[in-house]
């Protein structure tokens, strides 16, 4: 049978408790929902990386500052969206950090990982939305 | 909660420092500055360091962990040291991968094999 799709419209106010609430209740909706080991590896990392930048670099770690998350898991995909409070910034003036200058530089790599789990990365105008989404299905050839 | 003063096991094994993870998952942020302090002290306080850094029982990691580890690398470098990483799982090998940061590692498939290959 099938599970109901699972959706949640969360304000993240703080980043260590309220990611990890968002991981648990994630991963047992991927459970229920038929997802692999491989796509609850892929998305768990990439949630891990579009929250934390959207505390860090977004909201800048400042006080008082939220994250707003929503998501939609069915056994089809699974959608997520961050919103932080922050100014935007343009993904494109991102450094490719496989780059040989850059290889040795240790920031910069969370945003290349999503676009490489996720099936489709969106960046909203002015930047300080993301929207990512997993569609279920086989395992890519690894 | 993580306790962020419980994160390695560090020994000694013919002069190389090996280090494994107390945690199956590298994420927590606090947890990643903890073992980067801990880590480069350990690289700073040798004059020519050997670390063999051992993924055994690891599942997952974060970009920021990278970081950590290229910190790291970078340190050892610098002082002619020698770091290997090791028993890396297949999905976490992906994200070097990825990141093509295995091509800057060098990385051996077991403690074992990584012990050979220091000079």
């Amino acid at each position: 049978m099938r599970s109901e799709p699972y959706i949640q419209n969360k304000t993240l106010t703080d980043l260590r408790t309220d990611l990890q609430k968002v991981q648990e209740g994630v991963a047992l909706a991927l459970i229920q929902n038929g997802y692999t080991d491989f796509a609850q590896f892929a998305i768990r990392l990439c949630l891990e990386e579009s929250i934390v930048n959207a505390f860090r670099h977004g909201n800048r770690s400042e006080p008082g500052k939220v994250v707003q998350f929503h998501c939609k898991i069915d056994h089809e995909s699974a959608e997520f969206q961050i919103q932080d409070e922050g100014v935007g910034f343009d993904p494109a003036g991102v450094p490719d950090p496989t780059a040989a200058e850059n290889l040795e530089i240790p920031s910069g790599r969370g945003l290349m990982l999503m676009r490489a789990y996720m099936s489709e990365v969106e960046h909203v105008a002015p930047g300080n939305m993301i929207r990512m989404k997993y569609k279920n299905g086989p395992d890519p050839a690894q | 909660m993580s306790n962020p003063t419980n994160v390695l096991n560090i020994s000694d094994e013919a002069g190389v420092k090996k280090i494994t993870f107390m945690q199956k998952s590298i994420i927590d942020e606090v947890v990643i500055h903890q073992i980067g302090k801990e880590i480069v002290a350990v690289i700073d306080g040798a004059a020519q360091p050997k670390v063999l850094i051992s993924f055994n029982g690891v599942d997952h990691l974060s970009s920021a962990a990278l970081g950590v580890l290229i910190t790291c690398h970078n340190r050892v470098r610098v002082k002619n040291g020698q770091l290997y990483l090791s028993d890396i799982s297949k999905p976490i090998f992906e994200i070097f991968k990825i990141t093509k940061l295995n091509k800057m590692f060098q990385i051996a498939d077991t403690s074992e094999s990584a012990m050979k290959n220091f000079k």
